[in-house]
Order: structure tokens, then C-alpha cells, then sequence
């Protein structure tokens, strides 16, 4: 076990490292930072100027190294259009984005579970059929359409709902559901699929000679092994959320992280931008990574080996 | 005479399948009384499991199960509430398959598994549970048995974890225990072990027991009564001497001569099989089901099939005497 999660450890660290490589070559790769910087009217002495200042006539891997040891620090430098270090910005803004995160992937296990567990006890039923259209609509069905037929609906028609805004716990719940919805079709095919393969199992069939009653059957002997790989996905959509949120939160005007980096992307705002990505991939990997150990512990094939 | 532990009349199951239905067993017919060792025995696919299943109320949804009496110590299995067939699974009567790598849950440890079928059926505390798990764990031979409560199924062997499911099987003393090929997936140096053992274990604690195997060797030795079935019916039935001694079911002798006795067969003559190709059973089935395969076949085998008794013995033939002492098989 110790020896799985080390070497899951090396990998995640080998994969930061090279996302945040990535993610600071972007710097460069979206053309001449210092000419941005400097604005369309500046001249080619005051471009010189500013990449000097900022150091980007250094080679590139230095500025790497220099970019990486201060961002380690969680220095990310200073946004170019708030004229504010990027770290204390993103600080503001990344609670309300962690919410709406845990909330979604709630949102979508509390759904997506039940539905899957009962869709796999009656395969073919009404509620399998069901949650098998609400999955090909939640795939089909665009994050933003979604959202926007939920504010016409709750906050404009009926007026539920406030439309947009973080003041009140209202003012999550559609932003849960569009974000949760988003999770939710592949966690609930993935619980039917594992429910439906381990029911038809010999050690399901074992816990019914024993004379234990469907409740229990259903729960302590199948659920607990069908929700094995569920629990890893979630873990992984966790990771896909962050960048889910991105969309949810410009829709709802949530001011969080995600809707910091589309405000940064629109005003090429490249620190604050860099910034975002790798803290964003950070969490993925982070989450990729506790997928693995969650997996592994609540196996114990995978615990002792 | 007291009432029979087990009896069975008319037991029939069908399969819908497509292109029609399965019948895949037929009119079953047996009694088993305390304390004694039933083994039926034919090839596979002859219904062996599904019948075991039945008795257990373990079929699968699909498959219709239909009995003119299915009685367990006088309660009628057919008409039993899920939650009385419940206490009766496990607590009175209790099943080992013929999978052990697959039969236990690979989330929980041993001694979760042993303690839960106890738990289940007596109001007893989690220690007395595991106290009762470790002795039967010793009782069935395993080693260390304090220790292996902790493990999980994916560190023993099939052998123990064979050892295991019969443990479990015996946490509450059942009166009936059905075990259906317990062998078959282990490996040949331990199948006489395990099955003695299976044995011993059903005297000590004067158990009932269907014993579904294919070996006859094992049958001679353990049965008092034997079934033979063939494509989903039982073709004769018995108890173990005159089974053995007069077989008449053309299919029963087949069988017989399929396998080496002891002082029976001669070292280095072969073994006979029965040749032909067993009847496809969707649609209706008329007759006798052997009759693609007896060498005494006629036209009127393709008729109804009286079932012959003699105390005990009972067998399904339109020969009165089965034509046993007929010598055209030993050509065959
Ligand atoms: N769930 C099922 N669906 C369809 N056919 C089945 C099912 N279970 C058993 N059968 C069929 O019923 C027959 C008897 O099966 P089984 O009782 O398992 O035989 P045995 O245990 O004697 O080998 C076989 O032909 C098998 O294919
Ligand atoms: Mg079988």
C-alpha cells in the first residue's frame, strides 16, 4: 500500500511539474508579453523597457525557475489589470469556488447514486429509464444552456431563485445543480454498472443463503463493492468541476475563482491567468491523486498488496 | 415412521428463453429424513444446481418454480413468506457452492463474514459471534484461527476459503445442508479432504445433507439415499446399496460404468461413456428424455413413461425391469 501511494505520489509530482511548465510557457506562446503589457501605443523603447523591467529578456528557464520558487512561495506576482498580488486576488475569490465545488459533486453523488442503485435493481423499469434520459440529457445539454433555462424558470418566471449573486445560500442552488449536473451522468452510469455486475454475483448470492434480508443485501454487500470505482470518479470529477465552475459561475455571476479566470482571459490578464491554471491543475492532480488512495483503501485487495 | 426432514413432489421449473421455454426441471420427487445424506448425481446441465437452488429459495428472477409440496420440517416452502424463508436460510438450512474464489465478499474480513450468519439468526453479542467463528474455523481444520478472523477473502486459498463458506454454513447448526459440487474448483490432492471433512462435520452435528457431486467413488462412500438425474428429471432414485447393486435405469448403469469401483472394475479395461447427444428441452418434452442415448429405445419410449417402485427404489422406464439384465449396453 505504502509502496502504491509513493508511487502515485512520484507520478503526481512529475505531473505538476510539467502542467506548470505548461502552464507558464503560455506566457510566451500567446505572443510578445511585454508588447501586451506595454499597450498598442507604446513605443519599441518602452516595450525594450518593460522587458527589462519584468525580466523577460532572461532565458526562459530561468524565468521558469524564478516564476516557479516565487509561485512555491505563493508569490504569482501582480495582475496586470488590478495592479494587486495575484495570490491575495485569487485567496478572495477561491472560497466561493471550493463551495460551489463540494456542493456540486454533493449534489451529483446524492443524485446520481440512488438513481443508479435503483435503475440497477430494475433494470429496464420507468426509474431506469428515467435516470437513463436525465443522463443523455445532463451529457447533451450544454452547462450554460442548462443554466439559463433554470434562471428563466426559477428567477425569472417564478421568481424563486435570485438570478445571480453570492450573498445567500439561495444563490447556490441553481449554480449547484448546473455544476452537480454536470458530474452526475457518469457517476450514476458507472453505480447501475457496478451495482448490476456485483448483484449477479456468487458472494451476493452467498449473503442471500445466509438468510440476510434485501436491505442489506443491497447496501452492505453490494453497494459497499459497486461503490468502489464510483468513489474514484467522484474524486476525478471533483477535479473536472474546477474547470466546470468556470462556466457556472460567469452564468450566476458567482465572483470566484472560475469567474476571475474568465474576467482575466477576456483582459489578457496573464499572471492572474497563469496563475489560475496552475492552481486549478494543482487541485485536479490533487484530486486524481486522492482517487487513487481512496480507491486503493477501500479496497482491500489493493490495502494489502 | 416421523415425518420426513425434506420432501419434495412434483418440483418443476421453467426457463422462459428466447424461442420458447426451458423446461429445465421436471417433476422431482424425493424425501430426506433427519440426519441422512442424499447425493444426487448426473451429468451437467442435468438441473443438479437449479434444484439445490429452489429448495433454498435462491432462483434466479426469470425462473418459475412450481411444486405440489416442497415441505421443510412440515412448512410448505412454496407458500412461505420471503421473511420466514429468510430465517430458514442460514438458521435451519444452509447452502455451499461450488465457487469458493468468488463465494465470499472481498470487502469484508472472515470474521465479519462468519460472524454475520450468526448474528443474523440469534440475538448474540459481536464477541460471541467471533467466539463461535473461531471455533468453527478450528472445527474445520484451519490453522491460526484467532488470526485469520482479521484476513480478507483474497489471502486464502481456495482450499481454505472452501474451509471458510463451510464454516459459515455451520455457524448455526442447520438441519439441512446443501452442497452443491463443494469440490469441483479445488484442486484433486484436496477434494477428498474437504469432503470428508463436510462429512464428518454433518455426523457430529446430525445434519441433513444433499451432497450434488460427480463422483461416484465419494457417493458410495457417504450416501444413504442417491438420486440420478438426467436432463432435468430424476430417472431413479434410492437407497445407496441398491443403487449401486441393482441399478435400473438404463442411464443409472451408464453412469456406473463411466467410472472405476473398487473390486468392480478390472485394472485396464476401459471405462465406458455413453454415446448420442442429450435432447434440447425448449419447447415440449415428451417421453423419456434418454431415449436419444438407451440402447433399448423403442417407439413406445416416445409415450408416457411409467415410474416403478420397490420400497424405496423408484425409476422411470417403460421396462418394468429396466431391461437390467438385458447385455446389449455392455457392446454399447
Ligand atoms: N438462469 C438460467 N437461465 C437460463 N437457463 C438456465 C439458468 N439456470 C440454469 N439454466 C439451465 O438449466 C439447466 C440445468 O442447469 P443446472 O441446474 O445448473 O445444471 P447442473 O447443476 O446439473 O449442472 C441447464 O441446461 C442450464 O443451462
Ligand atoms: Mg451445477
Amino acid at each position: 500500500m505504502l509502496q502504491f501511494i509513493l508511487k502515485r505520489l512520484g507520478l503526481a509530482v512529475l505531473v505538476a511539474f510539467t502542467v506548470s511548465f505548461i502552464s507558464f510557457s503560455l506566457l510566451f506562446l500567446s505572443g510578445d508579453p511585454a508588447a501586451a503589457l506595454a499597450g498598442e501605443t507604446a513605443s519599441g523603447e518602452d516595450i525594450e523597457a518593460i522587458r527589462r523591467l519584468y525580466g523577460f529578456d532572461r532565458p526562459m528557464l530561468v524565468q521558469y525557475g524564478d516564476w516557479l520558487m516565487s509561485a512555491l512561495r505563493g508569490d504569482f506576482g501582480e495582475s496586470y489589470y488590478f495592479k494587486l498580488p495575484v495570490a491575495s486576488l485569487i485567496g478572495d475569490r477561491l472560497g466561493v469556488t471550493m463551495l460551489l465545488g463540494v456542493c456540486g459533486i454533493s449534489f451529483a453523488l446524492l443524485t446520481a447514486v440512488p438513481l443508479g442503485v435503483v435503475a440497477a435493481i430494475r433494470p429496464n423499469s420507468i426509474i431506469d429509464r428515467i435516470a437513463l434520459f436525465l443522463s443523455v440529457a445532463g451529457q447533451a445539454m450544454p452547462s450554460f444552456w442548462f443554466g439559463l433555462i433554470l434562471i428563466v424558470v426559477f428567477a425569472i418566471q417564478l421568481g424563486w431563485l435570485p438570478p445571480s449573486g453570492a450573498a445567500t445560500w439561495k444563490h447556490f442552488i441553481m449554480p449547484t445543480i448546473v455544476l452537480g449536473y454536470y458530474a452526475m451522468p457518469a457517476i450514476m452510469r458507472l453505480t447501475r454498472a457496478g451495482m448490476l455486475d456485483v448483484l449477479s454475483s456468487d458472494y451476493i448470492r452467498t449473503a442471500r443463503a445466509k438468510g440476510a434480508n434485501e436491505t442489506r443485501v443491497l447496501f452492505r454487500h453490494a453497494l459497499r463493492n459497486a461503490i468502489i470505482p464510483v468513489v474514484s470518479l467522484a474524486a476525478v470529477q471533483m477535479g473536472f468541476m474546477l474547470g466546470g465552475s468556470i462556466v457556472v459561475e460567469s452564468i450566476f455571476a458567482l465572483h470566484g475563482a472560475g469567474y476571475l479566470a474568465w474576467e482575466s482571459i477576456a483582459r489578457n490578464d496573464l499572471p492572474t491567468v497563469q496563475a489560475l491554471i496552475l492552481i486549478f491543475s494543482m487541485f485536479y492532480i490533487v484530486f486524481t491523486f486522492l482517487a487513487d488512495v481512496l480507491n486503493a483503501w477501500l479496497d482491500p485487495r489493493m490495502r494489502s498488496s | 415412521m416421523t415425518d420426513p426432514l425434506l420432501s419434495v413432489r412434483n418440483l418443476t421449473m421453467d426457463i422462459p428463453v428466447g424461442g420458447g421455454t426451458l423446461h429445465a426441471v421436471r417433476g422431482i420427487d424425493f424425501d430426506l429424513n433427519r440426519g441422512e445424506t442424499l447425493c444426487i448425481v448426473g451429468e451437467s446441465g442435468s438441473g443438479k444446481s437449479l434444484t439445490s437452488l429452489a429448495l433454498m429459495g435462491l432462483l434466479g428472477k426469470g425462473i418459475q418454480r412450481s411444486a405440489d409440496r416442497m415441505t421443510f420440517d412440515g412448512i410448505e416452502l412454496t407458500k412461505a413468506s420471503k421473511r420466514q424463508m429468510r430465517a430458514l436460510r442460514g438458521g435451519r438450512m444452509s447452502m455451499i457452492f461450488q465457487e469458493p474464489m468468488t463465494s465470499l465478499n472481498p470487502a469484508y474480513t472472515i470474521g465479519d463474514q462468519l460472524a454475520e450468519a450468526l448474528l443474523l439468526h440469534r440475538t448474540v453479542t459481536r464477541e460471541q459471534a467471533r467466539a463461535r467463528a473461531v471455533e468453527l474455523l478450528e472445527k474445520v481444520g484451519i490453522t491460526a484461527a484467532e488470526s485469520r478472523l482479521s484476513q480478507y477473502p483474497h489471502q486464502l486459498s481456495g482450499g481454505l476459503r472452501q474451509r471458510v463458506m463451510i464454516a459459515m454454513a455451520l455457524m448455526c447448526e442447520p438441519e439441512l445442508i446443501i452442497a452443491d459440487e463443494p469440490t469441483t474448483a479445488l484442486d484433486v490432492t484436496i477434494q477428498a479432504q474437504i469432503l470428508r471433512l463436510l462429512y464428518d462435520l454433518g455426523r457430529e452435528m446430525n445434519m441433513a445433507m444433499i451432497l450434488i457431486t460427480h463422483d461416484l467413488g465419494v457417493v458410495a462412500r457417504v450416501a444413504d439415499k442417491v438420486a440420478v438425474m438426467y436432463a432435468g428429471e430424476l430417472v431413479e432414485t434410492g437407497p445407496v446399496a441398491e443403487i449401486f447393486n441393482t441399478p435400473s435405469h438404463p442411464y443409472t448403469r451408464g453412469l456406473l460404468r463411466c467410472i472405476p469401483l473398487p473390486g468392480k472394475t478390472e485394472r485396464g479395461k476401459s471405462l465406458g461413456t455413453i454415446p448420442g447427444i442429450v435432447p434440447s428441452l425448449v419447447g415440449s418434452v415428451e417421453g423419456c428424455v434418454f431415449r436419444t442415448r438407451c440402447p433399448h429405445a423403442t417407439m413406445e419410449c416416445r409415450g408416457a413413461i411409467p415410474q416403478h417402485h420397490d420400497g424405496e427404489h423408484a425409476f422411470r422406464c417403460i421396462f418394468a425391469d429396466g431391461k437390467r439384465h438385458s447385455d446389449k449396453e455392455l457392446t454399447a
